[in-house]
């Protein structure tokens, strides 16, 4: 991906982007208030006939054990699984990327080690630098956070801390350890924008093509 | 640069448990019956508080190696309660690297005219309220999230109901307000001015609002959250009830589920005995009620 991607407006022509906010627990609410004022309709999604038709899904941060439990309580990965098979793009941040990683829906091919920095006594604020949203530094806020503890060749990491990658892109998953909610700096929920209406685009482009295929048959 | 024990990072820990529930645990068993129940974070103690009622004698802080052992037993965060004014406590606490400190009034108050300064720790804090003008004074001094107090180890939600109750309505209030008005009403509030502002201009509390004292049910989960609770504390509720493992897993997803009734009934099937409960106004005359503690 370009640091271009950003700068792509998130609304183009054609109805608003739907991104959905799993809101089994967590900071879904900040998450759903970032999308509304970037021109996207959010939506809270607590059950599997929720994700239908979502061009964007954000797994927030919580506790990822209660995540993952929710998760399997109400039978949500199918439905998440299937998102992302159709090509649509997913934001998991802090234990939303735990919940993503190798060990528990294996959205990213990556191990991600949790409370790697510490208990809440070491959570911390910093300014880091994000591939892909531009030269200007982002303030991050982690709280107990993970960081990503190894990952496959194909994993982009946009972003480290001490070493630590803490950032990362796979395909069109995009997994961060940090809370860009609790800021009001939109530029990492614009990027998932950007690839969501990418994604979309590129849908429309391949309906449009069988469409014509269809009609030289007849 | 690196900047750890802000206020964002302080009040973000609790942005993180919204929609989930915190459970009072006595033993490390406890703590990983709660975890496995899918609590966000356990509250280590000694006594649940329907035990501390019952007992009656000064309650403190937790022996800090019975903390220690929860933290071992768990990966979610462990919070711990201090008494109210007792800042020695809550130094230990932080010392021992608890994630979220409790000033709480089921403890034996330390000191009857003032809170801890809750700035003047790295930890965050937690504190309980009645009414806005409570909630506002807690933040003043420095609270990074605010419970109702509703009457803690009873299993009677009527007064964490009008808690809530008083908080959300008073925030509303306060959004009706012009704004000469808000100075008369942060005076009338004892609370301090910039907060009193900055709610009227949000039309929310600048931390999470949590529920806590009486929850026994899963309805009683969903009652608080459709109240504009934002996530729940449960105490005596679970491990007083006949079977603490599946009344802790409702309550979690209760938590969750709030507005889908049929989800909530689901959950509440078979559950057997909740916790007996106590009168309130029954309690009123044995003495003082723990919400009159520390306002």
């Amino acid at each position: 991906m370009s640091a271009d991607d950003a700068a792509v407006p998130p609304q183009r022509e054609g109805r608003r982007l739907r991104v959905g906010v799993l809101a089994s627990q967590g900071g879904f609410a900040a998450h759903a208030r970032m999308l509304g004022e970037l021109g996207a309709e959010a939506l809270e999604v607590r059950t599997p006939g929720a994700f239908a038709d979502l061009d964007a899904l954000v797994i927030p941060g919580g506790e990822s054990t209660t995540i993952s439990k929710a998760i399997e309580r109400d039978g949500l990965a199918p439905a998440i699984r299937a998102h992302v098979a159709g090509g649509r793009p997913i934001l998991g941040t802090c234990a939303g990327m735990i919940v993503c990683d190798r060990e528990h829906l294996g959205l990213i091919d990556a191990t991600v080690r949790r409370n790697a920095f510490g208990r809440q006594i070491a959570s911390f604020e910093t300014d880091l630098e994000l591939a892909g949203i531009g030269p200007d530094s982002l303030r991050a806020v982690f709280i107990r956070a993970p960081w990503i503890e190894s990952h496959g060749g194909e994993v982009e990491v946009l972003a480290t801390v001490d070493g630590h990658p803490v950032a990362i892109r796979d395909g069109r998953v995009l997994a961060c350890s940090f809370h860009p909610e609790l800021t009001d700096d939109l530029r990492v929920h614009a990027l998932l924008m950007a690839i969501a209406t990418a994604a979309r685009e590129e849908r429309a482009g391949a309906e449009a093509a069988a469409g014509e295929d269809r009609g030289g048959q007849g | 640069m690196a900047e750890t024990g802000t206020f964002r990072v302080k009040r973000g820990l609790a942005e993180m448990l919204k929609g989930g529930v915190i459970m009072d645990v006595v033993t490390p068993e406890e703590a990983r019956v709660a975890e496995d129940a899918g609590a966000v974070a356990v509250m280590a103690l000694e006594r649940v508080p329907a035990d501390i009622r019952r007992d009656g004698g000064v309650a403190r802080m937790s022996d800090p190696s019975m903390i220690t052992e929860i933290q071992g037993a768990v990966s979610i965060p462990v919070m711990a309660k201090a008494r109210i004014g007792h800042f020695a406590e809550a130094q230990v606490l932080q010392a021992l690297e608890i994630d979220y400190v409790d000033e709480s009034e089921v403890l034996t108050p330390a000191d009857e005219a003032n809170h801890i300064d809750k700035q003047a720790f790295e930890v965050p804090f937690v504190c309980g309220a009645t009414d806005l003008g409570e909630a506002l004074r807690r933040i003043g001094e420095g609270a990074a999230m605010i419970r109702s107090k509703g009457e803690a180890g009873t299993g009677n939600i009527v007064e964490a109901v009008r808690h809530l109750r008083e908080i959300v309505g008073g925030i509303k209030r306060l959004g009706t307000l012009r704004a000469e008005e808000l100075a008369g009403e942060a005076k009338r509030l004892r609370a301090p001015i910039d907060v009193v502002e900055e709610v009227a201009r949000t039309g929310w509390l600048p931390v999470p609002l949590f529920c806590a004292g009486g929850i026994a049910t899963p309805a009683d989960a969903a009652l608080t959250m459709q109240l504009g609770a934002e996530g729940n504390f449960v105490g005596s509720g679970i491990f007083k009830s006949s079977d603490p493992q599946r009344m802790a897993r409702a309550i979690v997803e209760a938590t969750t589920h709030f507005a889908d009734p049929e989800r909530v009934a689901a959950a509440s099937r078979g559950l057997g005995a909740a916790m007996r409960g106590d009168d309130i106004a029954e309690l009123a005359t044995q003495g003082e009620l723990l919400q009159q503690r520390g306002t």
